[in-house]
Formats: C-alpha cells, sequence, structure tokens
C-alpha cells in the first residue's frame, strides 16, 4: 500500500483534476449537445444540415487524434490555450456530439402533438422548443446522458497524452518512481469506479424525481 | 371572422383540399361532418396554419393569416385549437398548462393568469384539477383542462377538431356542455364532429365535406332530417342510429 500512501496529495491533485475535467466538459458538453440537438431539428435545411456534419465529424474521429491535433495544430497557427483549456474543449465538443444525438432522441420520443399543442397556443419556434419539447426530451434521456457523462469521466485521461496531470497521468507518475502498476492503477481504478458510481446514482435519482407521471 | 376562399391543399400528389370557400361570421357556431379521410383535419389545421395551403386565401378577423414567425404566432393565439388526442403538456400540471400561453405569449403577469386560469377551469367543472399532471385525469377532465388552455388566450375563433372522439362514451357529455355553453355565449366556432345532437343544439350551419370538397351546407335541421345530396344521404345513413 506504500506506493499509495506515499503519494496521497499527488494522486488527490489527479482526482481533483479529473472531477474538474468531467465537470466542466460535462456542463460544456450538454450545451452544446442542446443546440446541436435544436440545430438538426429546425425547418432550416442550412442550420438541420451543419448540425448532422458536426455530429458526423465528431463521432467518426477518434478523441485521441483529436486532442492531439487541437494542441499541437493550433499553435502552429499561433492559437495557444492552456492544456487543460485545451482538453476542456475537445472533450467537450467531443461529448457534445454523443449529447446531441441522445437529446435528439428525446425530442423524437415527444409527441408530435405536444409541438403542435403549443404552436397552437401562440408559442414561437424557440418558446416551444424551451416550455414544452426540451423539458420532456431531457427528462426521457437522463439515464443515456448519465451514460455519456460516464464515458466522458473515463475519456478525461485521455487528457495525458496531451500533458494535462489527471489521475492517470498522476499515477502514471507515482509508478515511475515508485514502480508498482498493479497497486497504483488499481487505485487509481477504483478511484474512477467511485466516480462512475456516483454519477450512476445521481442521475438514477434525477430519473426518479423528475419522471412524468403517466 | 374567418373568410377561405378557393383554398386547396395537396399531401405529395394527393389532392385534399379542392377550392374550399368558406364564411364564418362572428358568433357563428359551423359544424363539419363528412367520412373520414374528407379533409375536415386538414382544413382545420389550415385556418391556423398548422398546415400550409397549396392555393387559396384564408383571412382571420379581416387580416390575412402571415406566413411565418412572430407574426404568425400572434395569430395562432387568436384561434384556439382544440385536438382529438387533447395534447395537454404532460409535464406541467393542469393549472400550468392553462398559465403557460398566456405568460409566455400574452406576457400577462403569473398572478393574473393564475386567477383567469382558475376561474377558467371553475367555468369547466375542473378546479379541483388544477395541481393535478394530465396523466392523473380522465379523458373528459383532460379535454375540458384543453378547452381552458385554448379560452385562456381569449381566442377570436375556436377551431374543434373531433373533441369528442377519442372519449368513452359517459365522458362525451360533460365536454359537449361546456362547448354548448361556450357557443351560447358568442363564440365563434368551428367544429368537427359527428354528434349531431351536439349540432342540433349550438350549430347554426351544418358543412358536410366529402373527397375535399364542402359539398353541401345548411341548417342541421335541414341538413339531418332532408340532405340534398345523395352522398350526404349516404353518409348519414350510416353514421345515424336506426
Ligand atoms: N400529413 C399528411 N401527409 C399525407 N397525407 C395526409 C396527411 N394528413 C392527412 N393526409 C391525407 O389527407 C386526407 C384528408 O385527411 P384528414 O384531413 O385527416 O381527413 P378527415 O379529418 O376528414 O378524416 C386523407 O386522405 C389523409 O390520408
Ligand atoms: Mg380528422
Amino acid at each position: 500500500m506504500n506506493a499509495l500512501t506515499g503519494h496521497l496529495s499527488e494522486l488527490g491533485h489527479g482526482v481533483v483534476t479529473t472531477v474538474e475535467l468531467t465537470v466542466v466538459t460535462t456542463i460544456a458538453a450538454l450545451l452544446i449537445g442542446i443546440i446541436v440537438a435544436i440545430l438538426r431539428i429546425t425547418p432550416v435545411p442550412m442550420l438541420r444540415g451543419i448540425g448532422l456534419v458536426y455530429v458526423e465529424v465528431l463521432q467518426n474521429l477518434p478523441l485521441l487524434a483529436l486532442l492531439v491535433l487541437f494542441v499541437f495544430a493550433l499553435p502552429q497557427i499561433g492559437i495557444t490555450f492552456p492544456l487543460f483549456t485545451s482538453a476542456a474543449i475537445v472533450i467537450a465538443c467531443y461529448e457534445g456530439a454523443y449529447m446531441a444525438e441522445a437529446i435528439r432522441a428525446g425530442i423524437n420520443t415527444v409527441a408530435v402533438g405536444q409541438a403542435e399543442a403549443a404552436r397552437a397556443i401562440g408559442l414561437t419556434f424557440s418558446q416551444s422548443l424551451r416550455h414544452v419539447i426540451l423539458p420532456q426530451a431531457l427528462r426521457a434521456v437522463i439515464q443515456p446522458i448519465g451514460n455519456i457523462c460516464i464515458a466522458l469521466l473515463m475519456n478525461t485521461s485521455l487528457a495525458a497524452a496531451v500533458g494535462v496531470v489527471e489521475l492517470t497521468q498522476a499515477a502514471n507518475n507515482v509508478n515511475l518512481v515508485e514502480a508498482q502498476p498493479i497497486e497504483v492503477f488499481t487505485g487509481a481504478g477504483i478511484a474512477y469506479m467511485l466516480m462512475a458510481l456516483i454519477i450512476g446514482f445521481t442521475t438514477g435519482r434525477l430519473e426518479r424525481k423528475l419522471a412524468i407521471v403517466r | 371572422m374567418v373568410a377561405v376562399r378557393q383554398l386547396n391543399k395537396w399531401f405529395g400528389d394527393h389532392h385534399v383540399l379542392k377550392d374550399v370557400d368558406l364564411e364564418v361570421a362572428a358568433g357563428e357556431v359551423v359544424v363539419v361532418v363528412g367520412p373520414s379521410g374528407s379533409g375536415k383535419s386538414t382544413l382545420c389545421r389550415c385556418l391556423n396554419r398548422l398546415e400550409v395551403a397549396g392555393q387559396g386565401s384564408i383571412d382571420i378577423d379581416g387580416r390575412p393569416l402571415p406566413a411565418e414567425g412572430r407574426e404568425l404566432a400572434r395569430l395562432r393565439a387568436d384561434v384556439g385549437m382544440v385536438f382529438q388526442s387533447f395534447n395537454l403538456f404532460g409535464h406541467r400540471t393542469v393549472l400550468e398548462n392553462v398559465m403557460l400561453g398566456p405568460t409566455k405569449v400574452r406576457r400577462m403577469s403569473k398572478s393574473e393568469a393564475r386567477a383567469e386560469a382558475l376561474a377558467l377551469l371553475d367555468r369547466v367543472g375542473i378546479r379541483d384539477k388544477a395541481d393535478n399532471y394530465p396523466a392523473e385525469l380522465s379523458g373528459g377532465q383532460q379535454q375540458r383542462a384543453a378547452i381552458a388552455r385554448a379560452l385562456a388566450m381569449h381566442p377570436k375563433v375556436m377551431l374543434f377538431d373531433e373533441p369528442t372522439s377519442a372519449l368513452d362514451p359517459e365522458m362525451v357529455n360533460e365536454v359537449l356542455d361546456v362547448m354548448v355553453s361556450l357557443a351560447a355565449e358568442g363564440m365563434t366556432m368551428i367544429v368537427v364532429t359527428h354528434e349531431m345532437g351536439f349540432a342540433r343544439r349550438a350549430a347554426d350551419r351544418v358543412i358536410f365535406m366529402d373527397d375535399g370538397r364542402i359539398v353541401e351546407t345548411g341548417t342541421p335541421d335541414e341538413f339531418f332530417s332532408a340532405p340534398r345530396t345523395e352522398r350526404a344521404r349516404d353518409f348519414l345513413s350510416k353514421i345515424l342510429p336506426h
């Protein structure tokens, strides 16, 4: 156990960074997901096209490749962000595509009659979305969104590849000193599992609390 | 109040409304009957532009139907619509359903909208269900809530598309009674229904549609006792009890 207890502060920092990265990117990915899902259902063909291209491009590239590209290619044209920010932007955009698809599936579960009734009382397209469609669509996909959050949490470990010292990188650093890979990475794995459990527990509670009476 | 001229509507190649002309005066109650697929729903839906007509013009209260955007939203607020399947917002209580339009479209204050919504729910007889969710109500109660939701916008015209067709028989009258009292108060109404009782009690005029055309129009008495066209006679023989 010494390999772990001797480096609690380093590993603790790693956990904090992982949590920060997860929380920030989850929020951003949700917002991106909502916007892209809306693009995909607008009556404007051009906007629908943009939404479709966004989803197709980001879902069909490996996250690691996107991270590396963003971090190493952008400085070539004079754009640099801190590493954490770069990783957060890329992960949020990437997971945003998955969020968009989940939310769009949620929108499809809302009966057409709901949108028609909303329009019939004079709500505009955006008001119908905000007050009638999205609240019901999001409730329908809390569980899938939770699963995306868990995938996102696991994907934050790829930020290690571009120099962010999150939990996996911290564990790696500790292992370089201690050379106890089994202990160190089992410890890190348990930490990931606990965080994933918390996400699953939270989405389960949310789902029950917000369930629509049917 | 409503003036429809030479309205034509296609779904792809399918010609669903053919040269429909219809004038409805303020305070008039028009019942639309006709076989399934004759275009009754489509006509209703064209009147608040849930469907876009291919040709022809529609004026509501002297103004042509706007094409889209805010203008259209404003017009829709003036045309109440009641659907066969109620379409109450499932994630909101009955009271919130009724308040949504007034607060978001008419920018009424919450407290004012609430007071008015409660009065409307009282009027349709479901004041005690204000804080329930739609799924907790019977079909008849849901449809009355939907009528209250439409009335909350102070519409100039009310459209009803088979408002009682999805109801169990014992709930039909509670909804029709609300509609009859609305008619008696002078609401302009276009009602797609096969409830002959309602037509006789409340309608000024009955319109018979078949295959996308208005085939016959007359007072309820004329139409039900002495239909002039063969198609109307044939239709009535199928829906009236012998
Ligand atoms: N969204 C649609 N797309 C294609 N055809 C439609 C659509 N809505 C209705 N129709 C067709 O238009 C015709 C008229 O339908 P409708 O107005 O619903 O008739 P009614 O209400 O009198 O039963 C029917 O043949 C129906 O199949
Ligand atoms: Mg119909």
